[in-house]
């Protein structure tokens, strides 16, 4: 798939990869084999019927091919862009057995973005079942429980604690991966579904999950308020200034535009030598936004090995294309500061693999003595997310991990009637797709839920 | 869309907005704040609520002329809309009848101390509260918390009205005892009050105010060390007890993007860029 130049795209906010031409996506829909077992759609976890959008994408019935996506799928062109399709659909693809997969993921960003230039078409709705629907956060689980139930007839209202939607579609990941204007459209189709959003309402505080149900005349609710409490590393001097964490860093350039301060009031220091601590996709995202934002060096510090790396391998290339150096087996133990009270260095300590933890990666363990010092004036933090727990602490009843995240079966159900959960809120951090997967079944449930309730 | 009510101007660069927010107005209690977005370029900005009528469904909020934000929030009018504000944000204060009760309030923060003066007394309490501000054109709702108090005291950095400094509170805490202190302002007041109470052990609250982004626990820009823990301003907070808190880093953190609030306003004075939409 063409692709901005590194030389070029590192200088700038705009969508690195550039998507198919329509040869392009004609020629690579030709490849699929349409098995008659396909295993892709295996992979899928919103089980689109993937040989079938891509015989109607070879047969240039464009039209029916994004009609068929969405039977499944109302956010095809977020999806398109962000699935991580080598771990699913593209994994089980046959023609991987014996070189390279069909890119599923490319022909489904390709029918999406033909839809959006053309206007959408807004699916039939079921009749009105007058029954209400409060869904708390407008992240991909929220927004696609809400277009699943709007379709079915219910009245849905989403409520979301941010002044725009979108959820980390739109605070974490960046505009070059994921155009805010592609989540927009998307987010229109769902209103134009019938869904109200209600922007700027934390639940939990705005109102509770409680007064919901019992005040405000909602039949069920469902949370997907997914995983937005940043992780520190709880070092020395890791409240100098500098030092963000890598959702602070995130929100300030992507929901803010800090990258377009001050035509946008929110501003961000972005200094000579970014140190970027992770190794996930939230730490790539990071690091290639610190670079687009003119760091001169920056630089990836892992604790563990390339192997070991959870990013996409994509994504990996795409950061290391652009520059982006990275320091593996290395781990911070403190950070120091200048007079002023910012970060000038930080001591890391080595690491090497011991033996298997519970996530059956090896484990880092310290190498005694190793310290070290690395020059640095801006240091983000990626480490990890952990569910956000204002709706926990203010739900009574409402069964809770030892983590933070909310109890709920397959299906979303929770400890309380009506109440049912999904996404990143229940599994902890995951991927938009399986976000989605969430809200899907949730809204299955709460359909049965509402139906079979007098 | 939040339509501006009323606008009154107390002090010099000190406004008062009353604007239309029935739910925030249902839910707002004491200690609690909002984050108002003037438009769809602006910053999150934190401010205190300083009152709310359910029946009207209005909430009020009293703001300082400082940065580029505020000051564009200063040129709103009656009628005009503010494009979105979010909220009742924070924890409530702790209202209960404590017994005897010291309240010092600094600058723009005398407006939410009056909301909690209102809050104590009604909660039994006997109040004596302090305003402090620069010099004496900033000492507005003088008369309101003289009303509510059981006594005022009134002091100026510049000594032009009252005590010079707050140093005369050493005499006021020799001479009686309080049973809890609770202060809000800036942040060298809140350390001095601190410093004053700890020797005779009366638990102080203080209103911290570091900087924000999303206000309900997200980001961690607003951390403080209280105690040698981290803690979230936003959703751990406001408020903290002042004798743990690390007053030397917050104010550091506070300062942290000085250089680029300044030359957001600078740009903005010289008539900056069409995106202001002037
Ligand atoms: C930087 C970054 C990059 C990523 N890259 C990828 C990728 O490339 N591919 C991929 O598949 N996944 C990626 N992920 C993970 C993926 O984005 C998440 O798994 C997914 O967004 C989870 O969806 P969700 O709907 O559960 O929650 P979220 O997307 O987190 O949305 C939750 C929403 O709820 C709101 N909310 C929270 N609390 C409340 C409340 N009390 N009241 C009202 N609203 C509330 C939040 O503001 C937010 O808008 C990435 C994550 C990050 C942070
Ligand atoms: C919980 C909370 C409640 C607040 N309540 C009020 C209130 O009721 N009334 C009011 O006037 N202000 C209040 N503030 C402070 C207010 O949010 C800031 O003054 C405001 O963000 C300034 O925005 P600006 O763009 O106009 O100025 P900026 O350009 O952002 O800053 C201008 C100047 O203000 C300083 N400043 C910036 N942010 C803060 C902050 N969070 N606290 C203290 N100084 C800051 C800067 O260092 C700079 O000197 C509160 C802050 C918090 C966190
Ligand atoms: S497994 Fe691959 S080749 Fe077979 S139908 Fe799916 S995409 Fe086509
Ligand atoms: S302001 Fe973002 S966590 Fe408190």
């Amino acid at each position: 798939m063409p692709k901005q130049p590194p030389e070029v795209r590192k200088h700038n906010f705009n969508e690195v990869a550039l998507g198919y031409t329509e040869e392009q996506a004609l020629e690579e829909a030709s490849r699929c084999l349409q098995c008659p077992q396909p295993q892709c759609v295996k992979g899928c976890p919103v089980e689109i019927d993937i040989p079938a959008f891509i015989k109607l994408l070879r047969d240039g019935k464009y039209e029916e091919g994004i009609k068929k996506i969405k039977e499944k799928n109302s956010l095809p062109a977020i999806c398109g862009r962000v699935c991580p399709q080598e771990e699913q659909c593209q994994k089980y693809c046959v023609l991987g057995k014996v070189g390279d997969p069909v890119s599923i993921g490319r022909l489904e960003r390709f029918l999406a973005d033909w839809e959006r230039a053309r206007g959408f078409n807004i699916p039939d709705k079921a009749p009105p079942t007058g029954k209400r629907v409060a869904i708390i956060g407008a992240g991909p689980a929220g927004l696609t429980a809400a277009a699943d139930l709007a379709k079915l007839g219910h009245e849905v209202v989403i409520f979301e604690a941010l002044h725009l939607p979108g959820g980390v579609l739109v605070y974490g990941i960046p505009e070059f991966r994921l155009p805010k204007s592609i989540v927009q459209a998307e987010v229109d189709y769902i209103r134009k579904l019938g869904v109200e959003l209600k922007l700027g309402y934390l639940i939990g505080r705005t109102y509770t999950i409680p007064e919901l149900l019992k005040e405000r005349g909602f039949d069920a609710v469902f949370i997907g308020t997914g995983a937005g409490l940043p992780q520190f590393l709880g070092v020395p001097g890791e409240n100098l200034g500098g030092i963000y964490s890598a959702n602070e860093f995130l929100i300030r350039v992507n929901l803010m535009k800090a990258y377009a301060f001050p035509e946008y009031d929110t501003p961000i220091r972005i200094g000579k030598h970014v140190v970027v601590i992770g190794g996930g996709n939230v730490a790539m995202d990071s690091a290639r936004s610190a670079l687009r934002l003119g760091a001169e060096q920056v630089c990836i510090v892992y604790r563990r090995s390339r192997e070991e790396m959870p990013a996409r391998k994509e994504e990996i290339e795409n950061a290391e294309e652009e520059g982006i150096i990275c320091k593996f087996l290395a781990a911070p133990t403190r950070f120091i500061g200048d007079e002023k009270g910012w970060v000038k260095q930080m001591e890391c300590i080595q690491m090497e693999l011991g033996p298997p933890d519970e996530s059956g990666r090896r484990r880092p363990v310290p190498v005694k003595g190793s310290e070290f010092l690395m020059d640095t004036d801006t240091v983000i933090i990626a480490i990890g997310r952990t569910p956000n727990p204002i709706i926990q602490r203010t739900t009574e009843g409402l069964a809770v991990t030892k983590w933070g995240t909310i109890v709920a079966d397959e299906n979303g159900k929770t400890s309380l009637e009506g109440v049912y959960a999904g996404g990143d809120i229940v599994t902890g951090e995951a991927t938009v797709i399986s976000a989605m997967g969430a809200g899907k079944r949730a809204a299955r449930a709460i359909h049965e839920y509402l139906m079979s309730k007098k | 869309m939040y339509e501006i009510l009323r606008v009154e101007e107390l002090a010099p660069k000190i406004k008062l907005f009353e604007v239309y927010a029935p739910e925030i107005a249902e839910k707002a209690r004491p200690g609690q704040f909002i984050i108002v977005i003037i438009n769809e370029r602006g910053e999150r900005v934190p401010l205190t609520i300083t009152g709310y009528d359910p029946e009207k469904g209005s909430i009020t909020f009293v703001f300082n002329e400082v940065g580029k934000t505020t000051r564009q929030l200063g040129l709103l009018k009656e009628g005009d809309s503010i494009w979105n504000i979010t909220g009742p944000l924070g924890n409530p204060s702790e209202i209960k009848n404590f017994g005897k009760v010291l309240c010092v309030a600094g600058g723009v923060m005398i407006a939410p101390m009056l909301l909690q003066v209102k809050a104590l007394r009604e909660a039994g309490n006997t109040v004596v509260t302090v305003m402090g501000a620069r010099i004496k054109e900033l000492l507005f709702f003088k008369e309101e918390l003289k009303a509510l108090s059981h006594r005022l005291y009134v002091a100026t950095d510049d000594g032009s009205e009252g005590y010079k400094g707050l140093d005369f509170l050493k005499d006021v805490l020799a001479s009686e005892r309080f049973d809890r202190c609770v202060a809000m302002g800036p942040v060298p007041m809140l350390q001095r009050v601190c410093e004053l109470t700890k020797p005779y052990k009366i638990p102080t609250v203080v209103t911290l105010m570091p900087i924000m982004v999303d206000g309900m626990g997200m980001c961690g820009v607003c951390r403080v060390s209280v105690g040698g823990q981290m803690k979230f301003g936003c959703v751990d907070g406001p408020e903290f007890d002042g004798h743990l808190v690390d007053f030397d880093q917050l104010i550091k953190r506070q300062r942290m993007f000085l250089p680029e609030e300044r030359l957001s306003a600078l740009l903005w004075e010289l008539g900056g860029c069409e995106c202001d939409g002037k």
